[in-house]
């Protein structure tokens, strides 16, 4: 069943060139999707066009059964609480707990006054506890979060996630600033998150052998069109090179480690 | 190959068709024992309203009435905003004040520039040993201690009301304020550079010039407008307060004096225009220097 | 062309030095600055200040009087600086790039917080006057007007500086504003925002002095007083109690900045 569905959508920015030119996908429920692109391709407005944290310029985009760009303010809301966002900078209040950062995960299911208060349920609370515990962060719990190495902001980012009960998370380049053993960890919990829990991931990646090896299917686009759709074992050297714009030897992609895991 | 810190087979337990399962003692964890930091935070906002508070309970609210002195400033604000006028001053002579009062944070500037830029070499960590740059904090920490008019007011007792002793008690707060400036410009030139130039044979004043100097000289510039811009606002309250001359003094006779509040309006309007083309400038240097010093 | 950064720079530098003798014989002129008087006055007031301007017995009968005002004018800082900040932090979230509600309301603000900012305290004391004449409110009111535009601006940099990543976090959560507000803007900028609200209130202590002078109240009106009649060893003490005075609000800020930062 399809759970997310883009219909020809366009963005534009101030100037006359479009940031996104009429992109149509279809992801289905539990999908691993990443999406490749050399920078300023568009990758980061497309994912934010998702849950509408930039407004499209034309096309449509239905999650679910819902038309994201129609809907009220009230039920944007509703719309965002379904959907997860992971930032490549983490986005944590700094000097907030982890815990407390991962409760915010509940804001969207709360009154507003009690969201204001901070005031959260039991289940809640004992729910993000073991969210935590099982990425990992245990020991952490009450330890602000600029205590924490990049990887564990991370994990916490992932728990905000996941505590929101979501159908789907966006992550905007989940390991940009992560060393190669933090960015494997992530990795592996995301591919756990999506094959274990059935939650859909759209991921914007910049190491394509990262994306050959934990997605079940690959979207390319460069200038804000989509240029590759399919899965990563059809995606060849040249294919790849189209993507980036660049001549195949000077990219820098292990094709021998697609085989590895 | 790299091993996960705990295992991942709890994995199905978190989905949301399993629901989410409480393990061992987590769930009886208390939630959000209050660290250092929130505890001062909250004591500090406590400390600060209960003060706040106090104070606007103690004011003495009946030698006024409170509901007409606030209509008629209200009216009066109108008078100044929306029909300022010339009476005793022309246009001309106003910017000509202007231009005292600019003068006045000139000189007031410079002296407090040079006399700075010694202090702070003397205050900079990277040049003098740590006892001087101790008293040379001391030493700007009590001359910022003092208001400002009261140094001009003190010295006015000796040189007399006017440019003199405005000028003069201005130019303690710039020293302050550029000294500190000064010595964190200076602070950011490497120990390690200075190392290798006393190392190639260089003295001192060598160093100083060839070196700290040139690498500091775009964020002094910057400090030195910065400063610029407040002592204009200084000028112009000296000038009201203690009878130098320039732009402030008009405002004070203007609106103390004569209570002439169309005029009170055109001042206003001149000195808010000069402020905020100074202030237009001191933002784009903002840009340039790294810390506020205060 | 080898030797050019030389001259170059010797000429700017000239250029330089020319420049600031115009600059300063220009300013000694039209100020009528006196630069002779002007440097032997400062030998002649250090002379002048040590046979007079020093408490003596006579002057320690007006302590309880001086403290007495003294106190006046430190609750009356705080009260104003904390009143104001108040209001600055309203004017602040509708003016941030973050929260703000649009790119209008920014722009507005700005405006407004440097036109408050860049009014002459001077100017809001004399018009206080006219209305509220020599009492308190005076007093309390220009240094609100006073700080209101300072720390509005110091607050918009503050929140954009500090806040924007966890804000557009908790966005995508689907939180309402006032929960972006409470769990993401607070607790991220509160240091930040009590340090300058700190720094404002060691400022206004300085000001109220100023504005007391002008309006007849607190300190600036006991310094006024004794002044006026030329009793120095009275007036000394007033300035000894205000370095104190300071002194100690600055030991006590930058005591709570360490602990809270
Ligand atoms: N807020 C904005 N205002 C104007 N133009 C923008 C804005 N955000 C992005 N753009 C432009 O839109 C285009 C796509 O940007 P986007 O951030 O989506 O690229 P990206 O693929 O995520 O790049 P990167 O890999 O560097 O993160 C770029 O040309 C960028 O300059
Ligand atoms: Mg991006």
């Amino acid at each position: 069943m399809a759970l997310l569905e883009l219909k020809n959508v366009t963005k534009y920015y101030a100037g006359p060139t479009p940031a996104l030119a009429g992109v149509s996908f279809t992801v289905k429920e539990g999908e691993f999707v990443s999406v490749i692109g050399p920078s300023g391709a568009g990758k980061s407005t497309l994912l934010r066009c998702i849950n509408r944290m930039i407004e499209v310029t034309g096309g449509e985009i239905l999650f679910g059964d819902l038309a994201v760009s129609k809907l009220k303010r009230r039920d944007l809301r509703k719309l965002r609480t379904g959907i997860g966002m992971i930032f490549q900078h983490y986005n944590l209040v700094d000097r907030l707990t982890v815990i407390e950062n991962v409760l915010h995960g509940r804001l969207g299911y709360k009154s507003t006054l009690a969201g204001v208060l901070g005031l959260y349920s039991r289940e809640e609370k004992m729910q993000a506890f073991n969210i935590i515990k099982i990425l990992g962060l245990g020991e952490q719990v009450y330890q602000r979060c600029d205590q924490l190495s990049g990887g564990q902001k991370q994990r916490v980012g992932i728990a905000r996630a996941l505590v929101q009960n979501p159908k789907m998370i966006l992550c905007d380049e989940p390991i940009a600033s992560l060393d190669p053993n933090a960015s494997k960890i992530i990795m592996d919990y995301l591919k756990k998150i999506a094959n274990g829990m059935g939650i859909t991931l759209i991921c914007n990646l910049h190491q394509v052998n990262v994306a050959l090896a934990y997605s079940d299917r690959i979207i390319g686009i460069n200038k804000g069109k989509v240029v590759y759709d399919g899965p990563p074992g059809k995606l060849t050297a040249d294919l790849t090179s189209e993507i980036y714009g660049t001549e195949s030897g000077e990219l820098i992609v292990d094709w021998g480690e697609r085989y590895a895991s | 190959m790299i091993k996960f810190e705990e295992p991942i087979d709890i994995w199905g337990q978190i989905s949301p068709e399993h629901g989410y399962t409480v393990h061992g003692a987590a769930g009886a964890l208390p939630f959000k024992p209050l660290n250092r930091q929130a505890l001062a935070m909250r004591i500090f906002l406590l400390v600060i309203s209960l003060l706040t508070i106090y104070a606007l309970l103690t004011i003495d609210y009946r030698s006024v009435d409170v509901a007409k002195a606030a209509a008629d400033t209200l009216n009066n604000l109108k008078i100044i905003f929306l029909q300022p006028d010339t009476h005793r001053l022309s246009l001309r002579d106003a910017f000509y004040e202007v231009v005292i009062t600019m003068g006045l944070a000139f000189l007031t500037t410079l002296f407090g520039g040079v006399i700075a830029f010694f202090l702070g070499l003397l205050g900079a960590r990277n040049l003098a040993p740590k006892q001087v740059t101790n008293i040379v904090k001391g030493f700007v920490a009590f001359i910022r201690a003092v208001p400002t008019i009261l140094w001009v007011l003190i010295f006015a007792v000796a040189a007399g009301l006017g440019s003199a002793a405005a000028v003069i008690g201005m130019t303690f707060h710039s020293v302050s304020y550029l000294t500190k400036a000064y010595a964190e410009s200076f602070e950011e030139l490497d120990r390690s550079v200075i190392e290798a130039l006393s190392a190639s044979g260089a003295n001192w004043w060598q160093i100083v010039f060839q070196a700290v100097i040139p690498s500091a000289a775009t964020s002094i510039l910057s400090w030195t407008f910065l400063r610029y811009e407040i002592n204009f606002a200084n000028a112009v309250a000296m000038g009201a307060a203690a009878g130098a001359a320039g732009i402030g003094f008009d405002l004070f006779m203007a609106g103390g004096y004569y209570f002439d509040l169309r005029e009170v309006g055109l001042i206003t309007y001149i000195i808010l225009a000069f402020a905020m083309a100074l202030e237009a400038v001191a933002t784009g240097l903002k840009g340039r220097i790294r810390q506020n010093p205060r | 062309m080898q030797a050019d950064i030389f001259t170059r720079r010797r000429n700017g530098g000239l250029l330089f030095f020319t420049l600031l003798t115009v600059l300063t014989t220009g300013s000694i002129v039209i100020t009528r600055y006196d630069v002779l008087k002007g440097f032997t006055s400062i030998f002649r007031a250090f002379a002048w200040g040590a046979a007079n301007f020093y408490p003596d017995a006579g002057a320690m009968t007006k302590l309880p009087d001086i403290l007495l005002k003294l106190k006046e004018t430190v609750l009356m800082s705080v009260a104003s600086t904390t009143v104001a900040a108040i209001f600055a932090m309203f004017l602040a979230l509708a003016g941030s790039s973050t929260t703000g509600l649009c790119s209008l309301s920014g722009i507005i603000t700005r405006g407004v917080a440097s036109i408050f900012r860049n009014i002459p305290l001077v100017a809001w004391a004399m018009v206080l006057m006219l209305a509220f004449s020599q009492s308190e409110l005076t007093g309390y009111l220009a240094l609100f007007f006073g700080s209101l535009g300072f720390l509005t601006r110091a607050f918009i940099e503050t929140i954009d500086e500090v806040s924007n990543k966890p804000v557009e976090a908790l966005q995508a959560t689907g939180a309402s504003y006032f929960q972006v507000v409470f769990q993401a803007v607070l607790p991220a900028g509160m240091p930040q925002l009590s340090s300058w609200l700190l720094f404002m209130v060691d400022t206004n202590i300085r000001d109220a002095t100023l504005v007391g002078l002008l309006t007849g109240t607190g300190i600036g009106f006991s310094f006024d007083l004794y002044y006026k009649s030329m009793n120095f060893h009275a007036a000394s003490l007033v300035v000894i109690l205000i370095v104190i005075t300071v002194i100690v609000v600055e030991m006590i800020s930058n005591y709570v900045r360490r602990v809270i930062m």
